[in-house]
Formats: C-alpha cells, structure tokens, sequence
C-alpha cells in the first residue's frame, strides 16, 4: 500500500501540471489544481497507512 | 496591495554596496537559526544520545557544504555557467520548463560573480545546512551517524538543488507568473518550501526508513512517553532561532523579492509575530488539554509559528502574520498527537509537523494573505510540486541508501545508547543512566 501510495502522489503533481497547460479559464483551472492536490494528498494517506507498524487492538 | 515581483534573479535590480553589506550581515547571523535548531534536536533526544545527536548537527552541516560545492550548487544554477544564467529547459505546450540549472562547476568565478549571486549562493549554503538538520532530530536515539551524514549527501547534491533551482533561481514554479499568468509566480521568500517542507517530508521518510524507537509502540496498549532530556536546551534554541530567523526572513526579502530597506523592519515584526502568535495558541491549546502547558509542544509551536513566517513575513500585514502564526500553534500540538498516538509515526523532534505542516501552511496562507490576483493558484501548485514529487523522490533515494549504509543503529547499540555505541563516551559522564524499563 506505501508504494501505490508514493505511486499516487507524483500522479496528482501531474494533473496540477496539466491544469495549467489544458485550461486558461481560472475557474477551471483552480478547479483541476485543487484536485490535483487532493490526488497528491490521497496518495499521502495512502503511504502513511502503508508505513503503519501492526499493532493491537486495544490502541486508542 | 503593491504587485509583487517575480523570485527571478535575471529581472533583480543592481544592488547597491550598502545594501550589499547589509544582507552580508543578515546571513553571517542566520547560523544562529542552525544552532537553536541543533539545541533543539538535541534537547529533544535522550541523555544517552545527547553527544552523538549534537556532533551529528555539526557533521550533517559540513556533509551538507562539501556535497553542496562538488554537486549541488551546480544543479541549483546560482552561479552563471557556461549556458549562462539559463539552466536545463524543455518546451512543452509553447511554455519553457526549466527544470535543473546548469551553474559553473564548483564555484569557478565567485570572485566575479554579480554581488546579488554571490549572496544567494551564500544563502543556499545555509539553506541547505537548515534542511539536513531537520531530519536529523527526528532519527534521534536509532540514526546512526555515517547514515545521517550520507543522507544529508543526498540532500545536497540532488534534492535541495532541484527545489531551490525551481524556487530561488528562475525555475518553472518561479516562472509561474509569466508563463501562465498565476500572480508573481511561487513565492517562498525565506524558505518554507525549499527548506522547511522538503525537510519535513525528508524526516518523515527517515522515520519510515528507520523506523520507531525500541520499545515506542508496544503491541498493545498506549505508545510509551519518550520526553526529551533538557528543556532548557529546548528552550534556549528557540530564542536563538528567533534571532536567526528573524535576519533569514529579512535576508531573504532582499535577496529574493527585492524589498527595500524601509520595508525590512515589517518583515522583521511579522516574524515575531508570528512566533508569538504560535506560542500563545500553543500555550492555550495544551492547557487545555493537560491541564498545565507543555514546555516541548510550546517550543515545536514558537518553531512552526517562525516556520510560517519564512513564507509569509515579507508579504503580508502584521495582524495577517499573528493570525498564520496562530492557525499553526493550534494545530501544532494536535498534529504532535495525532502522529505518534493515532498514526505511530515516532518524530522525538516534531519535524514532520513544525517543519512539514507549518511550512505548507505558511505557503498556503501566503497565497490567501498576498493579496495577488492568481497567487493562491499558484502557491497550490508549488504545494503540490513540493508534495507530490519530493517525498516520493527522498523516499526512494533514503530507501536505496539504507541498502549500503544501514540507518538504523543494533538493538544493543541503541540500548546502551548513541554516544556510547558509536562515540565511545557519554555527554554526561557524571550523571547515573536510568534503566529503561521499556527493555524489560
């Protein structure tokens, strides 16, 4: 899962980057940017979850 | 609002010599910010690392100054090179992309340099010892030194030098506001992207790579209270960071944005302000929460308030600069938590959250407080670049790193603890060494 995560994250810079290059209108550029970012921020979750140790149930 | 300049030295002004003279003094007081952030690496730790923990601040820093000369500065293009001041450039939708610079090989013609490059090489020099520092506290106690001084070799010579080509020295995300119309550009006038996120994130795949203290998160039940050995250290190094920060802020609002002398004394205010901010939430929130207020969450808000300020101290009103430094210490402390008892991210210095996350949020807040048409977009953008490419990237590099020079100390090594296992004497030698009971 850390690695699908890590794999996500450069994913979302992509689809920043192709924000700016495919859309002029601000609108909708704001618009793939922000998503962009919450690919790149899934991915995030994603790793963090990976890198987890195992732990008990009784964890808080 | 005044529209801002773009962060490309190409268009900078001549600099006059007094102004000259002025930044050279600002930056010969920045290696006070490294020192408070070394006292704080080292406060944070246990007894039994304290000397390995400060003697690894020092080699990290000259790891970092050496790769940097050989490598780094290269890449980063500061200096003119044979290309001249253009680096690496591919087209891609009828926009140029200049991703890697292309500077003179180890500093030839400094001496000649224009005095506006020779300062922000010198700035880069210690930008980059900041950034290795940051990671270094959060292996505290298990991060064998060879490998610490190695990764801050990778850090040099080809992380840093990619952020700080894209940020400082007419890179794309500097190009921002000229090739795509996003305000003036990706604007980090002191660092917190370059420097403070890229460090966060580096110390959150140190702790990935190296993983938690013996003995952190038991199988079950909560994760055992490892508090760090000296809060006067703490402390101290954050009053020293104060002062190195507040010449880093003021340095880099010349260097970068051009401000004139005038406007230093604001830049200096909100910084202070800032941190002040911080430290009041932080206060506020731990007393809250515990009943009485936390030395060391206080101490990792006051840093993540003067984090915040490395982004936002040359751009925005005072009140905007208390309130961004305020918005950190609340979520400073949270953070903290959330990390270590939800997420078993083991960080003794809190890197992850007063580097990581205050930077990011000092980035953001830049873009909502600048006022610039555009600027938000762009600041998302360099987030997102900085998130998105940099963590994967020092991952993967600490990750093959760790296959030659293994991070993580043996288990007895890290019983007996750092100083004894890899320097063969202690910080303290007088003071009796507590049983751990975590050993059991």
């Amino acid at each position: 899962m850390k690695y699908a995560g890590l794999l996500v994250m450069p994913a979302g810079f992509l689809l920043t980057v192709a924000s700016l290059v495919l859309f002029a209108d601000v609108a909708r550029r704001g618009t793939f940017v922000v998503c962009g970012l919450a690919v790149v921020c899934m991915g995030l979750v994603l790793a963090v979850r990976g890198n987890m140790p195992q732990r008990g149930p009784s964890r808080p | 609002m005044n529209a801002l300049p773009p962060m490309i030295p190409a268009t900078a002004p001549a600099m006059s010599e007094a102004v000259f003279a002025l930044t050279l003094v600002l930056l010969l007081v920045c290696p006070l910010a490294l020192a408070g952030v070394a006292l704080i690496n080292t406060g944070l730790g246990r007894s039994r690392s304290a000397a390995q923990a400060l003697l690894g601040n020092l080699a990290l820093v000259a790891s970092s100054a050496i790769v940097f000369l050989f490598m780094g500065a290269t890449f980063a293009g500061t200096l003119p090179g044979a290309r001249g001041a253009a680096g690496f450039t591919f087209h891609a939708a009828g926009k140029p992309w200049d991703w890697l610079g292309a500077g003179s090989p180890l500093l030839h013609g400094l001496a000649n340099a224009a005095p506006q490059s020779q300062l922000a090489l010198l700035f880069e020099f210690l930008a980059v010892a900041m950034l290795v520092l940051l990671p270094w506290g959060s292996g505290a106690d298990r991060w064998r030194l060879a490998a610490g001084c190695a990764s801050a070799a990778v850090l040099a010579a080809i992380v840093f030098p990619l952020a700080a080509h894209w940020i400082w020295n007419g890179g794309w995300l500097a190009q921002l506001g000229i090739n795509f119309s996003l305000g003036a550009g990706f604007l980090d006038v002191g660092g917190a992207g370059t420097v403070h996120l890229v460090g966060g994130l580096s110390a959150l795949a140190v702790v990935w790579v190296a993983g938690p203290r013996r003995g952190k998160f038991p199988k079950e039940g909560l994760s055992t209270a490892m508090p760090g050995h000296n809060a006067s250290y703490v402390l101290f190094g954050c009053l020293m960071a104060l002062v190195g920060w507040l010449a880093w802020n003021a340095a880099g609002a010349i260097l970068w944005l051009h401000d004139p002398l005038a406007a230093l004394p604001g830049t200096a205010i909100n910084t202070l302000l800032a941190a002040s901010g911080a430290l009041v939430t932080t206060y506020s929130v731990t007393r809250f929460r515990f009943g009485k207020p936390d030395a060391s969450l206080c101490a990792n808000g006051w840093l993540a308030g003067l984090v915040t300020s490395s982004a936002c101290a040359a751009l925005v009103s005072p009140v905007a600069a208390l309130f961004i430094g305020g918005v950190a210490g609340v979520f400073t402390p949270l953070l903290v938590e959330l990390l270590e008892l939800a997420l078993s991210i083991d960080d003794p210095s809190g890197a992850i959250t007063v580097h990581g996350a205050a930077g990011l949020w000092g980035l953001l807040a830049a873009g909502i407080f600048a006022g610039a048409p555009g600027q938000l977009l762009a600041q998302l953008v360099g987030i997102a670049a900085l998130l998105g490419l940099m963590l994967p990237l020092v991952y993967l590099l600490f990750a093959l790193l760790n296959r030659f020079v293994p991070f993580r100390v043996e288990a007895d090594g890290e019983r007996i603890g750092m100083d004894l296992h890899e320097l063969g004497g202690g910080a303290y030698p007088e003071f009796v060494i507590h049983r751990d009971e975590s050993y059991r």
